[in-house]
């Protein structure tokens, strides 16, 4: 039984659904303690970055969609907040 | 397919407002910090917006996920167009395209 359950599956299903370059998952909830939305034991709050070919040639509002489909179920159940940042390759965030 | 109630009175609030939010709480007293964060990006902007507060009417709450196809709140209306969540606001905000973005919708922006 891994400590992270929720992170562990956002991170399989991401990587099963857009095969990413790189992807970074931060749980950030204890930043949200004691704000509504937050659980007992965290992982309530995640910082997602993630580079992936399949972004290419969308808009934002198109890649976040994505990333949030491959997590419905997450985002119906224990995910509270996901701030995410999704890159095509070769893209920056500047 | 029966259209859910709710989407009438959101799609009058995004029709009658230029720039609406779909908020947690009020721009004075945001109860998220990502309504918080988009509020303050407004402001800074110089954009006037109609805020609704989710908090106080569960069912749009509700509604603005459908409608939207979008899972989190805020959530972003510009000309009854959806703009986008906290993230994509603010990344605009950061490369200066949410400034021409609403120049081009034809949003009054006041000087800062």
């Amino acid at each position: 039984m891994t400590l992270t359950p929720v992170k562990d599956t956002i991170q399989a299903k991401l990587e099963a659904g857009l095969s990413p370059e790189s992807i970074e998952i931060v749980d950030e909830s204890d930043l949200h303690a004691g704000h509504a939305g937050a659980r007992e034991g965290g992982e309530s709050h995640f910082r997602v970055a993630v580079v992936s070919g399949e972004f290419a040639g969308k808009s934002r509002i198109e890649r976040q969609r994505l990333v949030y489909a491959l997590l419905a179920a997450e985002m119906a159940g224990p995910v509270h907040a996901l701030s995410l940042t999704t890159l095509a390759p070769g893209e920056s965030t500047k | 397919m029966s259209e859910n109630p709710v989407f009438e009175r959101i799609k009058q609030e995004v029709n009658d407002n230029p720039v609406v939010l779909f908020m947690k709480g009020s721009p004075v007293f945001p109860q998220c910090g990502f309504s918080a964060a988009v509020v303050q990006i407004l402001t800074e902007v110089g954009v006037k917006f109609k805020s609704v507060d989710v908090l106080m009417e569960p069912d749009v709450r509700e509604g603005i996920k459908a409608f939207s196809n979008w899972p989190t709140v805020p959530q972003l209306y510009v000309k009854g167009e959806f703009a986008g969540g906290c993230d994509i606001i603010r990344e605009m905000h950061e490369t200066g395209e949410l400034k021409q973005y609403l120049n081009e919708k034809g949003i009054e922006l006041e000087a800062a």
